[in-house]
């Protein structure tokens, strides 16, 4: 049994009547590449919303390396190894690739609240910026403002901004999202060359994606867990193949 | 963070370092040949025009109030229509505490001008700076009507709408006098604190620091995400950007040698802000060229006829918005490229 | 405690005033919540309306409905074509270029007003049957304010129906609740905002004819009063009619009261409250959340 990274105990939330999650008991393995599935509205967002504290709970817990981290802020859970990306590209898009990476490099090592040296001068952050955007093929768009890139390349730029925070649990929203199948290749080689150590929890439509990614599956439905699996098992299960399956299928 | 398996470690040599984007990055808070061009004009009024001293103390005092502002709206992208009350709230410090007999040395009033407005931009920030949008940029204003109405109706000591007239500042350094007539010596402090306010703010736009602010004006939401304590920051840019304006308002106050309630109208906050927005914000020089431009055409203008410098100032903002929305700057950098840039590639 | 002059009329003064607010600010509640422009040129289209019905009494000596009509009307005119040519092209845009655009509006209606017309304030002569005082069984009181007060009922009410029962308010509510949904439902997102625009920015034209009785008419006006139609709209609750005429009639009667009482410096407590209020609901009274 390897080691337990996030867990979350009974966590709930909900939007007065409306329960957007409810009472959901999850486990996410070091190392792990997990894949959330389910139709729309199920609530996978709001999961992500909860576990990376950009919502508050309702109730329940969230534990990071068995530490409880339910009342700590986005910013501290980022600092204890949470870190997340958008289903919906979050970039500083007036700034070069470069940038992004440098900001949230900055903020990882402690650089950011420094107020009376030049950025040039952290050449530790710039070099480290450069070496990712090199990993994730980035390297030629460095100097290029986010606005100007094609919208496969911003969502590799939103990796490189998780990435930078060095996290050990990375949750990843739909990253190929909106990208033509003919670059979300791209996008897929990027997230397996990940190192392996960090615990990936990936929200995904896509079913091929989900099959060659993920070694775990978790299926969601109505704010619930539904059932949970390798993919082959979630593949074969009747059940989720008549909620969810069938009705991607049909969509 | 973790300190196990670093997952992309550096390498050795630093290839990184070496491409244009990395250089770019490490060269620009490198100053420029041209960046000392303001600096020499300055140097240059004083000998040439002697005579327009007054009104380019004036110039000069409205570049450090709309610098303030860029730090706050050019940087951070906190949208105010309310930054006049950190320039009122220096006038005030400088002019009640000369007025009433109680401190009259130029630069020590300045760093109380700067301090009052300091406590005032940390205070309402920590309550204001939640919102956002039109709910910011009111709020703003009301702080600011706020204070205009506290200072008419503390009308014992502030002189209300009267305001307080020729107050008494003392000599600078015990020996240059503050004279009405001649504004040499007001010309002359007010560029050196402009200076000195400069490279503070150019330091600070330069820093990661600075690099987090324009995070937060291009994304706040990302800018959470990596962990960075949004709202505390925008708090810290606040405050110093009040303690600038409030300098501003400080030197205002000792140079002209008088404090009313015009230092805290909303006709004086939209005026820095259009000034800002004219020479482009978000990048330093915009505030020289736009205060400049701004005042060097009302000075010529309004005198001759107000109506008609209303009506192209009017024309002016409704053709910057639409077709130059980085500013004069902005423009002159476009041009730049397109005539200077393109031909030397070729 | 109120010495001399009764509660009622005091009431009565406040709401009069505070329905011109209400009649000025609703069309600017209703498309910022729509489009989340920052328009505050709409003061100026007041002013704009306001001149027109004025000009058109004292100078071409049409009557007062016909001139009320005729401000209507040229206002929403005049501002469909600035929409179309000048709005438009900052939707998307951020705030600042909005704010710039329509503080460049601002001084250019100004200065039109003061080279075409003078820099004088126009006086609205009010007609006859309208000058007087009325009977209201518990009180006398001047017929102009409560004809303000009923007309300002009317058009609540009229907006309010509107609003909940045809087609096109329910695109309305649709559009202010959630953009991207009515825009993927199929709700030509752009033409509503132009027919509002032309309908709120008549409504402003009418508001400044009706309200130059009593708030003056000179060419400082879109500046002078702008604080308050803004407070009126932000406390109100973008895109609510309802909440936009209680903030309006609570600002009227507030401000009514305090230059009675508190002739020097009374408006601190206006700008006190709206704080303290857009503080606890950033979002106005009847405001729906930002999403």
């Amino acid at each position: 049994m390897t080691e337990i990274r996030l867990e979350t105990r009974a966590l709930r939330r909900h939007f007065g009547a409306l329960v957007a999650v409810q009472e959901i008991d999850f486990k996410l393995a070091a190392g792990a590449r997990h894949a959330l599935i389910g139709p729309n509205g199920a609530g996978k967002t709001t999961f992500i919303n909860l576990l990376s504290g950009a919502l508050p709970a309702s109730r329940g817990r969230v534990l990071l390396k068995g530490n409880d981290v339910t009342d700590k802020t986005q910013a501290e859970r980022v600092k204890l190894g949470i870190a997340r990306t958008f289903q919906i590209n979050r970039l500083f898009r007036g700034l070069s690739v470069l940038e992004n990476v440098c900001i949230s490099i900055a903020e990882r090592v402690g650089a950011a609240p420094s107020m009376f040296y030049p950025v040039g001068r952290r050449t530790d952050v710039i070099d480290e910026a450069m070496h990712l955007l090199d990993v994730l093929k980035l390297a030629s768009n460095a100097a290029h403002r986010v606005s100007e890139l094609p919208y496969g390349r911003q969502r590799l730029v939103e990796i490189a901004i998780a990435i930078g925070l060095k996290p050990e649990v990375l949750l990843l929203d739909e990253p190929a999202a909106g990208v033509p199948s003919t670059e979300s290749h791209i996008i897929l080689d990027a997230i397996e060359r990940l190192p392996e150590h960090i615990a990936i929890l990936i929200i995904e439509h896509d079913m091929d994606v989900v099959f060659r990614f993920a070694k775990r599956v978790t299926v969601m439905v109505g704010g619930a867990l539904f059932a949970e699996g390798t993919p082959r098992e979630i593949e074969a299960n009747p059940q989720v193949r008549a909620v969810y399956l069938g009705q991607a299928s049909r969509g | 963070m973790s300190t196990e398996a670093v997952p992309l470690p550096p390498v050795a040599a630093t290839p990184g370092l070496d491409q244009p984007a990395a250089r770019v990055l490490m060269w620009r808070h490198h100053l420029r040949w041209w960046e000392a061009l303001p600096w020499l004009a300055a140097v240059a009024f004083y000998f040439i025009f002697p005579d327009y001293l007054g009104f380019a103390t004036a110039l000069l005092v409205t570049i450090l109030f709309a610098l303030s502002l860029d730090l706050a709206l050019g940087y951070a992208g906190i949208i105010t229509l309310g930054h006049a009350a950190f320039f009122g709230a220096g006038a005030y410090t400088v002019g009640l505490l000369a007025f009433h007999g109680i401190w009259t040395e130029p630069i020590t009033s300045l760093a109380l001008a700067a301090l009052a407005a300091a406590v005032i931009g940390f205070a309402s920030g920590v309550v204001l700076l939640r919102t956002q949008g039109l709910t910011l940029l009111m709020l703003t204003l009301c702080t600011m009507a706020l204070l205009q109405e506290a200072a008419n109706m503390a009308h014992d000591y502030t002189g209300g709408f009267d305001g307080l007239p020729s107050l008494d500042i003392a000599p600078l350094f015990g020996f240059f006098e503050f004279n009405p007539l001649y504004a040499d010596t007001q010309y002359l402090y007010t560029l050196a604190i402009l200076l000195v306010c400069f490279i503070f703010i150019r330091t600070l736009v330069y820093s990661p620091f600075g690099q987090s602010l324009t995070g937060i004006r291009e994304n706040p939401l990302r800018m959470h995400a990596v962990g960075a304590p949004v709202r505390r920051r925008l708090i810290i840019c606040y405050t110093i950007s009040g303690a600038i304006a409030g300098v501003a308002g400080g030197l205002w106050a000792q140079t002209n040698a008088y404090v009313n309630l015009s230092a805290l109208d909303l006709d004086r906050a939209a005026t820095v802000l259009i000034i800002l927005i004219l020479g482009g914000y978000g990048r330093l020089y915009g505030a020289f060229v736009g205060a400049a431009a701004y005042l060097a055409l009302e000075h010529f203008l309004a005198r001759i006829y107000p109506t008609a410098w209303q009506l192209g100032l009017g024309l002016l903002l409704v053709i910057v918005a639409l077709y130059a929305r980085n500013g004069l700057l902005g423009l002159g950098e476009v041009l730049w490229q397109r005539y200077f840039v393109r031909r030397a590639a070729t | 405690m109120i010495a001399g002059i009764d509660v009622a009329s005091i009431l009565l003064g406040g709401i009069a005033a505070g329905t011109v607010l209400f009649i000025v600010s609703v069309g600017l509640s209703v498309t910022m919540g729509l489009m989340g422009f920052i328009n505050l040129a709409h003061g100026a289209f007041a002013m704009f309306g306001g001149y027109i019905i004025v000009l058109a009494m004292n100078r071409a000596h049409f009557g007062f409905t016909v001139a009320l009509a005729l401000g209507f009307a040229a206002t929403a005119a005049l501002s469909v074509v600035l929409e179309q040519f000048l709005y438009r092209r900052l939707y998307r845009a951020g705030e600042l270029d909005q704010v710039l655009l329509t503080i460049g509006l601002i001084f250019i209606f100004m200065a039109a007003l003061t080279i075409v017309v003078g820099p004088q304030s126009q006086p609205l002569q009010l007609p006859p049957e309208l000058g007087g005082q009325i009977n209201l069984g518990f009180t006398q009181y001047r017929t102009y304010s409560v004809f303000l007060i009923v007309v300002g009922f009317f058009v609540v009410a009229g907006i309010w129906l509107a609003f909940e029962r045809t087609r096109i308010g329910a695109q309305i509510r649709a559009t202010v609740d959630n953009r991207r949904m009515a825009e993927s439902l199929g709700i030509n997102v752009d033409r509503l905002f132009t027919i509002t625009f032309a309908f709120g920015s008549g409504m402003a034209g009418l508001g400044g004819g009706l309200g130059a009785e009593f708030l003056g008419l000179d060419p400082q006006y879109a500046l002078k009063y702008l604080v308050y139609f803004l407070i009126a709209v932000s406390v109100g609750g973008l895109g609510s009619v309802v909440g936009v005429y209680y903030a309006s009639l609570l600002l009227g009667a507030l401000d009514f009261v305090l230059k009675l009482y508190l002739p020097k410096g009374g408006t601190i407590f206006i700008y006190v409250l709206t704080i303290l209020l857009l503080l606890w609901r950033p979002q106005g009274l009847f405001g729906r959340k930002a999403t």
